[in-house]
């Protein structure tokens, strides 16, 4: 009686403080050797809301998730669950709380139907029975307007009904804070809606969301508040309603911090490559690149800014011939010759050949650049193994390019010998650029070329690249760190999507120019801001 | 002809029960994702157990209980097979040694225990031929043999086909549907094939892979022992013999899962049909009333193992995922790779 008497009142409430959020991280740090992955973060969600999480590449954003999906367990700090303090430590602990997470990569199991999947994880001692699985499935399909066919075997599945799947089995399971990793990533714009629809049914029927992207728009339209975090430290939270996409853009960029990279004037620009129309298609056979177009200098560093999987990879590769290009042109001109050659349609070894030059670093370096178990030499190898000209292979030169670039670039290593894969990233990445640079390319392209590297490392790499920029060499950049891109390169090529969202000088340009592009709107400056954006134009067009 | 036909059926039906229980306990295993390649070790130690066990049992008791006969081989093959087993899940589960390796290593281990383990039992009880023949008398209780038909005629011979078999024919049979039961109709066993399909999916699920692997791992050594207990309580007559039939065997019955899909039911005429070609070239001749020359019929024998390949060609260009393997055969699972 008492308790109902209470409730009625309004002062009471405010007495009884705010309403306990569904889920509180309370200085969360999560460190993972020397990187800081999360540092001292706190932040709440509130039940019946949904709560955009919003950051850049490497903010943080998906390490802290799983955290409460109880795949990480934060080093310092704790997170509360209804209020109550409590330890996550393996994926069955965070079911257990109610929580379901649903990763960018299904975990799904591919032979069995939509139903057995369900089954799988359906909660403990629950009978085992597939027709009242089947039954309980339709009955929250109905309910938040979700489809899904049970006998459907998930190897036939489409991308977003392997998502819906992956909803209604956290949803089975009875949870009812979800956390969805960019879950529109993998969708197309009329699936993306679909799924926010029946988020916002989630919403309203009580359940509390979390929503990981980098789409600016998203965010707008779905989330109730934002929380943005960058480079692992939590910004702040806003109430979307108050929001913009520019004052997003700040939030999640920051402040410019400025880099000591000795950045010289470009020198002799030129022409050098020249890519026209390219369009290429992904695995899945979606696009790709849409249409780029764009030319890479002689003596200046290009820097390709962009999220992640915006066309990066795509791009560098259809330019080194590894990835199959379906329409446009990349025209080779070369600076001592002058002679013009088309890239496209030539095998890597043919490109190669002409001086183009491709220190790829993929998600994994050992995977296409280096052989983990091959020692310094034998990897120097790998670039002039057909050389030397009788039976034997010629490994003097390999040999002496090893202990060059151990020397230069100060690899940490017991021994030219020693498998590279037991050396640590920044070595290994040593060892790869080093080796690339060493057969003097004329266009030298990196792909996250610093990703995981200490600070030290990084700046040998960025003088390295500045280095090769003095020489002429025409030096494209592929980048996450915006502060490193605006005081590196010397013009930034912004990939969204897969088209260019725009060239901009990186001397004039600011952080949030660059982000906005990122997420394709363009910031209004004031007028100078128009000029320069055409200056890029005609710098580019040179 | 009709002889010719019949004897090779029953001939058939009686080979085919060693590999069909072989290929019914690697079923098992490989649903958990282990390639187990040391199956024709496991009978080998089955085989020995139960021979040893009963040999020595019949020979060192003066009444022999029927029930006892029965039920000590049994226990002793599956019990060592097991054993052997267990070997296996803790070097390629626990230690995650290299699951090919690891089974060639255990087929060669169970080799030379079955054999040195035959010699020296027959040593120690000083003769020069063991056979447990109360046991096989045992084994070989049938049906047919109660019922008097006239010889020659079709009753005989269907008769014959069906019923002239030990218990241990029909255990087979009852073994594949159970095995099918449980893989397709029970939780542990959708949880078994999460496990071999996609462990940390299994995993994040909350099903205890190491505990899945071990048990079906184990369970599956068993199993795949059982075949040599038949083989040498009633294909060998009961008497202990070294040749490595045995082995040509175990890696029938490997062959024999790819062949049925990794599904049990297909095992079962999967495993008289093997049978029947490892057979063709002895019986074939008389069926068809050819006389055939010693290199055809070396040829003839490798029909087994035709067929398998004909069958893998088909299953993998027809793409069909339903008949694959699982998905996570042969790998090690490292939780820590998320």
């Amino acid at each position: 009686m008492d308790i109902n008497q209470t409730q009625i009142t309004p002062d009471s409430e405010e007495a009884a403080g705010i309403e306990v959020p569904a889920v509180k991280f309370v200085g969360v740090t999560k460190v993972f050797g020397s990187i800081i992955a999360n540092s001292d973060v706190t932040m709440d969600l509130r039940r019946g809301e949904i709560l955009a999480l919003l950051g850049e590449n490497g903010s943080g954003k998906t390490t802290l998730m799983n955290m409460l999906g109880g795949i990480y367990y934060p080093d310092s700090g704790h997170i509360e669950v209804d209020g109550k303090e409590v330890a996550i430590r393996s994926p069955r602990d965070s079911f257990d709380l109610g929580i379901g997470m649903i990763h960018q990569h299904f975990k799904l199991i591919d032979v069995f139907s939509a139903i057995e999947n369900i089954a799988l994880c359906s909660p403990r001692g629950e009978k085992y029975s597939l027709k009242a699985t089947e039954a309980k499935v339709k009955e929250i399909c109905d309910k938040y307007g979700f489809e899904v066919n049970p006998k459907q075997k998930v190897y036939d599945m489409s991308v977003s009904e392997k998502q819906t799947l992956e909803i209604v089995k956290v949803l089975y399971r009875g949870a009812d804070i979800l956390i969805l990793d960019e879950p529109t990533a993998v969708l197309t714009p009329q699936e993306a809606d679909r799924l926010f629809d029946v988020i916002r049914n989630m919403r309203n029927d009580g359940k509390s969301i979390i929503i990981i992207t980098h789409k600016l728009h998203e965010v707008l339209d779905i989330s109730d508040r934002v929380t943005i975090l960058r480079k692992g430290k939590y910004i702040g939270t806003v109430e979307t309603k108050d929001a913009t996409e520019l004052s997003l853009t700040e939030m999640m960029v920051g402040d410019k911090v400025e880099l000591n990279i000795a950045r010289s004037e470009p020198q002799n620009v030129s022409e050098c490559v020249r890519i026209e129309h390219l369009t290429c298609l992904n695995k899945y056979g979606v696009k790709a690149l849409d249409d780029v177009s764009f030319t890479v200098n002689n003596g200046e560093i290009l820097g390709i800014a962009g999220i992640a999987g915006s066309g990066q990879k795509e791009l560098l590769e259809a330019v080194a011939g590894l990835q199959k290009v379906e329409t446009g042109s990349i025209v080779y001109t070369d600076r001592e010759t002058g002679e013009e050659h088309q890239l496209v349609g030539k095998n890597p070894r043919q490109i190669r050949d002409l001086g183009v030059a491709l220190a790829f670093v993929p998600e994994d370096r050992l995977g296409m650049g280096l052989v983990g178990s091959m020692g310094m030499t034998g990897n120097m190898l790998l670039r002039s193994y057909d050389k030397g000209g009788h039976i034997f292979t010629e490994t003097k030169e390999p040999r002496r390019l090893a202990e060059e670039v151990k020397e230069e670039l100060g690899v940490l290593t017991p021994g030219i010998e020693t498998p590279v894969r037991k050396l640590s990233g920044g070595n290994v990445q040593k060892v790869l650029v080093g080796r690339e640079i060493a057969n003097a390319p004329k266009v030298l392209m990196t792909a996250y070329a610093v990703r995981g590297l200490d600070i030290n490392t990084s700046y040998i790499i960025y003088n390295l690249l500045e280095k090769e920029k003095r020489q002429g060499v025409a030096v494209v950049y592929v980048g996450e760190d915006l502060d490193v891109l605006l005081a590196l390169s010397d013009r930034i090529l912004v990939l969204c999507g897969g088209q260019i969202s725009g060239i901009v000088d990186a001397r004039t340009a600011t952080k949030q120019e660059v982000g906005a592009l990122m997420t394709r709107f363009k910031v209004s400056r004031e007028e100078p801001a128009e000029s320069d954006v055409a200056e890029d134009k005609e710098a580019g067009n040179d | 002809m009709l002889e010719s036909l019949t004897s090779w059926i029953v001939g058939a039906v009686i080979f085919g029960t060693v590999i069909m229980f072989g290929a019914l306990g690697e079923i098992l295993t490989e649903k958990a994702g282990h390639l187990n390649l040391g199956v024709p070790g496991l009978m080998f130690i089955g085989g020995f157990a139960s021979w040893a066990v009963a040999f020595l049992y019949e020979s060192g008791t003066d009444e022999p209980s029927k029930f006892l006969m029965i039920l000590l081989p049994l226990l002793a093959g599956f019990g060592a097979a097991a054993v052997a087993g267990l070997l296996y899940a803790f070097f390629v589960t626990t230690l995650r040694a290299n699951q090919n390796v690891t089974g060639l290593a255990l087929t060669r281990l169970g080799v030379g225990i079955g054999s040195f383990g035959g010699m020296y039992v027959l040593v120690k009880s000083g003769k020069s031929f063991g056979k447990a023949v109360n046991t096989y008398d045992v084994f070989a209780e049938n049906l047919h043999s109660m019922f008097d038909f006239p010889e020659g005629s079709v009753v005989e011979a269907i008769s014959r086909m069906l019923l002239s078999y030990g218990f241990m024919v029909y255990l087979a049979i009852i073994c594949a549907v159970l095995i099918h039961l449980f893989l397709s109709k029970t939780r542990p066993g959708l949880n078994l094939r999460s496990v071999g399909e996609n462990p940390a999916t299994a995993d994040a699920a909350g099903v205890n892979v190491a505990k899945y692997k071990y048990l079906a791992t184990v369970v599956g050594a068993g199993v795949s022992g059982l075949g040599g207990t038949f083989y040498i309580l009633v294909f060998c007559n009961g008497g202990w013999s070294t040749n490595n039939n045995m082995e040509a065997l175990g890696w029938l019955a490997v062959a024999l899962v790819i062949f049925a899909t990794w599904r049990p039911l297909n095992t079962i005429w999967g495993s008289y049909l093997f049978a029947m070609l490892f057979w063709a070239y002895a019986y074939l001749p008389g069926v068809i009333g050819l006389k055939v020359s010693t290199p055809v019929n070396d040829l003839l024998q490798m029909l087994p193992y035709v067929v398998t390949i004909v069958v893998l060609i088909i299953t993998s260009t027809r793409r069909n995922r339903d008949n694959q393997a699982p998905a996570s055969l042969g790998l090690s699972y490292f939780r820590e790779d998320r």
